[in-house]
C-alpha cells in the first residue's frame, strides 16, 4: 500500500479512481442503457429491437417540436437575462461604491435563493401567479392600471413566470461566479490603465471584460444545459406536466410524461439522447468557438 | 505498466461485481408472518378517504377471519406521484406494496404488454362476479382477466342548486335532454348573468359520456385513435355551441373536481354541475352552504339513446405479482370492495355508487334517513340510480392501451383549445387525430 502511494506512477491513477468509479457506474452505463433502449420498444420484462422507429415517431411529433421550441427559447432568454444582470451587478459589487457591510448583505441576499427548494420556490410563485385578482401579481398589474391578467394560461405570461423563477434564482449565483473572477483580476492592471488616463467604464471593457472570459466561458456553458434541461421550475408552476397547450412543456417534462406517466421507455430514452446530442453540439462548438480546447500559450 | 492495469482493473472488476449484485435482487420472498400470527400488507393509495375505508375494512376482515389476521399499513401519496412511483417501481419490481390503488385512467399503462407486472384476479373476483357490475369489471381487465376491483359505479348524474333554479324560473325535473339542458342554461343565463353548467378542460368526463350516448367511441376495436370520428365531432360541436348560448362554462381549477372550483359552486357561481356519483362526498366535504339546496337527477341524454350513463371516473385497486403475500391480499382485497359488506360502506363511508348492485335494491342501507348524504340532498341517490340502471353502458375506448395517452392528449392540449381558444371542435378533434397516431406511432 504504501508502495502504491508513494509510487509517482500509479498513485495518480489510485486518486482518480474514485471519480472514474462514479463516472463509469451513473453515467457511462446508464448513458449506453439508454441509446440501446432507444432502439427498443420496453415493457414490463420484455425489450424488443425496434431499429430508429422511435426516433422516426420523434421526428414527426408535433408535441416533441413544441417542447423543443419551448427549451430552446428558455435557453437563449435565460441567457439574455442573466449574464449581463448578474454581470452588471458584480462590477457593481466590486467597485468602491457603497459601504462593505451593505454588500456583504446584498451579496448574502441575493445568493438565498439559490439555497432554497425549487418545489417550495415553485409553489410561492404559483400563487404569486395566479388567476384571481388578489393574487401578487394581479395586484401589481391593477396598480399599473391592467389586468387581472390570467398569467398561468398565456404562453408568454407563462413564460414571463417562468423567467421570474428563473431570475429570481440564479441571479445571485451568477453574480458570485463573476465576482470571483473579478476579484481574481490584478489590481495592478487597473492601476495602469488609470494612470494611462483610462474611465470606469473603458476599464471595464478593456480589463475586467477580457479577463473574465474563462468565467463567462464557464457560465454561458452551464446555462445552456441548464436551460435545456430544465424542467422542475415547470413541473411546480404548473402543479404537474400538464400544462395548458403544453405552453410550460420542456424536453425534459416530455421525456418524463412519455417515459413515466405514459411508461414509454424506449420513446423517452430516444427524447433523451436527442437532447444529449443537441447539448454537447452547442456546448461543445462554444467552447471550440471560444478556445477552450486550445492549449495555453506558455 | 502491466501492474497498473492490473490493480486498476481489479478495483474496477470488484466495484462493479458489487454494483451488479445490488441490482440482481427481485426475487418474491417467503410471505413473513408478525409474532402475533398476523400479517402486514403495505397498501398504497392517493386518496385520503380510501385509505380510511380501507383501514375499516381490514379490521371487519380481521373479525370475520381470526386464522388470518392483516395488518393494513396505508400510505397515501398525491394522485401524480403515486402513479410515477408505481410505475418506476414495476419496472425495477423491488420496493413494491402489497396492494396498491391504480387511477383508472392510468391503469392501462399497468397492463401492457405480454407479462403485466399484476396479479391475476380473477379467482379472487368469482364468488362476487354475479352480483357486480360486469362493465366495471371490464374496465380493469384485459382479454378476460382481471386485474384490478372496482371501488364504484360512479354512474353519471345532474346535480342541480333548486334554490337557484328556482329563483331563475326553472324546474330540474323537466331537463331530459342535452336540448333541454342546453335550453334551460341559457335561460338561467340570461335571467342571472351567472354560469350553468360547466366545460372542463382539465377532466375528460363529460365528452365520452355523451359519445357514448351517441354510439361512439374515441378508439376503434382494432386499437386505432379515431378521436375526429363523427359521433366525436358531434360531441364538442355540441357542448362548443351550449358554450357559446352560455348554457356551460369553464371553471377556476379546470374542473369541478378542485380546491377553486368547491368555492366557486359553494357561492353558487354554477347551478348545474353533470358528473360522476361519486360527487357526492365533495358536496358533503367542501361545499357546506349547499346542505339542502342540491338535488340528484339523472344526467341528460342525447335524444333516442341506448345508453344512458356510463361509469365516470374510478379507482382499480390490484395485487403486484412480486408480492411475498399475494394470495392472502388478494383475498383480502375481493372482500374488501366486492363484497356486500363492503359495499355497504362504499356508500356509508364514502358515498359512492357501489358496484355490488344487491346493495342498491337493500331500502335499509340506501334510505337510512340518518346517513349523512341521504341529509344532504333533496333526493335519493339510489333513485335516481335504480332509475337508469339498465342504461348503464360502457365506453370500450376506457380499457385500451392507448387511453391514458388519448386522455392526457385532450386535457392538455383539445379541451384548452375548444374551450379556452375557441377553436372549432372539427380542427381541434383533426389535429388531437394527427397527434395521437404520431405519438401511438399508428
Amino acid at each position: 500500500m504504501r508502495q502504491l502511494l508513494y509510487s509517482k506512477r500509479l498513485a495518480p491513477y489510485l486518486f482518480i479512481l474514485p471519480f472514474l468509479v462514479t463516472l463509469a457506474v451513473f453515467w457511462v452505463v446508464p448513458l449506453s442503457r439508454s441509446f440501446v433502449m432507444s432502439t427498443q420498444e420496453v415493457l414490463y420484462g420484455q425489450a424488443t429491437f425496434i431499429g430508429l422507429a422511435n426516433y422516426e415517431r420523434l421526428w414527426g411529433d408535433r408535441i416533441f417540436w413544441q417542447a423543443l421550441f419551448n427549451s430552446v427559447r428558455y435557453m437563449v432568454l435565460t441567457l439574455v437575462l442573466l449574464i449581463p444582470i448578474p454581470l452588471a451587478l458584480a462590477a457593481l459589487v466590486n467597485s468602491s461604491i457603497g459601504s462593505a457591510r451593505i454588500k456583504g448583505f446584498f451579496k448574502a441576499s441575493m445568493f438565498v435563493p439559490a439555497l432554497t427548494s425549487v418545489v417550495v420556490a415553485g409553489i410561492v410563485f404559483r400563487l404569486i401567479f395566479a388567476e384571481s385578482d388578489s393574487a401578487m401579481m394581479n395586484q401589481v398589474a391593477e396598480f399599473f392600471g391592467f389586468g387581472p391578467v390570467r398569467w398561468l394560461r398565456g404562453d408568454l405570461t407563462g413564460l414571463a413566470a417562468l423567467l421570474a423563477i428563473a431570475l429570481w434564482r440564479w441571479t445571485g449565483v451568477n453574480m458570485m461566479y463573476f465576482l470571483a473572477g473579478m476579484q481574481a483580476i490584478p489590481s495592478e492592471y487597473y492601476e495602469a490603465a488609470s494612470i494611462d488616463g483610462a474611465g470606469k467604464v473603458r476599464q471595464f471593457f478593456h480589463i475586467t471584460l477580457p479577463n473574465l472570459r474563462p468565467t463567462i466561458v464557464y457560465v454561458v456553458t452551464i446555462s445552456v444545459y441548464g436551460g435545456l434541461a430544465m424542467f422542475l421550475e415547470s413541473f411546480m408552476l404548473y402543479a404537474g406536466n400538464n400544462s395548458p397547450n403544453n405552453q410550460g412543456l420542456t424536453v425534459v417534462g416530455y421525456l418524463y410524461r412519455k417515459g413515466i406517466e405514459e411508461n414509454d421507455l424506449g420513446f423517452a430514452s430516444a427524447v433523451g439522447v436527442v437532447l444529449l446530442v443537441l447539448v454537447m453540439a452547442i456546448n461543445v462548438s462554444y467552447l471550440t468557438a471560444s478556445g477552450t480546447f486550445k492549449k495555453e500559450a506558455a | 505498466m502491466t501492474r497498473l492495469r492490473t490493480v486498476t482493473s481489479t478495483l474496477v472488476a470488484a466495484l462493479a461485481v458489487t454494483a451488479l449484485t445490488a441490482c440482481g435482487g427481485g426475487e418474491p420472498e417467503a410471505p413473513a408472518k408478525n409474532a402475533d400470527g398476523s400479517t402486514t400488507l403495505d397498501m398504497w393509495t392517493f386518496a385520503d378517504v380510501h385509505a380510511a375505508y380501507y383501514e375499516e375494512m381490514a379490521e371487519k376482515w380481521n373479525e370475520a377471519n381470526p386464522d388470518q389476521e392483516i395488518k393494513l399499513e396505508v400510505t397515501v401519496y398525491p394522485y401524480q406521484d403515486m402513479h410515477n412511483k408505481l410505475q418506476l417501481a414495476v419496472n425495477s419490481g423491488e420496493g413494491l406494496p402489497d396492494v396498491v390503488d391504480i387511477e383508472v385512467n392510468k391503469f392501462a399503462n399497468f397492463v401492457k404488454g405480454e407479462n403485466p407486472p399484476l396479479m391475476d384476479l380473477t379467482e379472487a373476483a368469482a364468488p362476487y362476479a354475479d352480483d357486480v357490475v360486469q362493465a366495471r369489471l371490464d374496465l380493469y381487465s384485459k382479454d378476460g382477466t382481471v386485474y384490478g376491483f372496482p371501488t364504484h359505479v360512479g354512474a353519471f348524474t345532474s346535480f342541480y342548486n333548486t334554490e337557484l333554479l328556482e329563483d331563475a324560473g326553472i324546474d330540474y325535473t323537466t331537463i331530459k335532454t342535452w336540448d333541454d339542458f342546453q335550453e334551460a342554461g341559457e335561460k338561467y343565463n340570461k335571467e342571472t348573468g351567472k354560469a350553468f353548467g360547466v366545460a372542463s378542460t382539465g377532466v375528460f368526463f363529460l365528452e365520452p359520456l355523451i359519445t357514448a350516448q351517441l354510439g361512439g367511441q374515441y378508439i376503434g376495436d382494432d386499437g386505432t385513435v379515431q378521436v375526429n370520428s363523427p359521433e366525436v365531432v358531434e360531441t364538442l360541436t355540441m357542448l362548443q355551441e351550449m358554450q357559446d348560448a352560455g348554457a356551460i362554462s369553464t371553471i377556476p381549477g379546470g374542473s369541478p373536481d378542485s380546491e377553486e372550483a368547491y368555492g366557486a359552486i359553494n357561492d353558487g357561481d354554477y347551478a348545474a354541475i353533470v358528473y360522476p356519483a361519486w360527487y357526492t362526498s365533495r358536496f358533503v366535504d367542501y361545499m357546506p352552504d349547499l346542505e339542502g339546496k342540491v338535488a340528484i337527477a339523472p344526467a341528460p341524454v342525447v335524444e333516442g339513446a341506448e345508453v344512458q350513463t356510463i361509469g365516470g371516473g374510478g379507482t382499480g385497486a390490484a395485487v403486484p405479482v412480486v408480492s411475498p403475500n399475494k394470495e392472502l391480499a388478494a383475498d383480502w382485497l375481493a372482500f374488501a370492495k366486492l363484497s356486500p359488506e363492503a359495499n355497504v360502506a362504499v356508500w356509508e363511508v364514502l358515498g359512492f355508487d357501489p358496484v355490488n348492485m344487491a346493495v342498491w335494491e337493500d331500502e335499509e342501507v340506501t334510505k337510512n334517513p340518518e346517513n349523512k348524504f341521504n341529509k344532504y340532498f333533496q333526493t335519493n341517490m339510489f333513485d335516481v340510480l335504480n332509475e337508469v340502471k339498465d342504461g348503464i353502458g360502457h365506453l370500450d375506448s376506457f380499457t385500451d392501451p392507448s387511453w391514458p395517452t388519448v386522455d392526457d392528449t385532450f386535457r392538455t392540449v383539445t379541451l384548452n383549445e375548444i374551450y379556452e381558444n375557441g377553436t372549432p371542435a372539427q380542427e381541434a378533434l383533426d389535429q388531437a387525430q394527427a397527434d395521437l397516431q404520431n405519438q401511438l406511432g399508428q
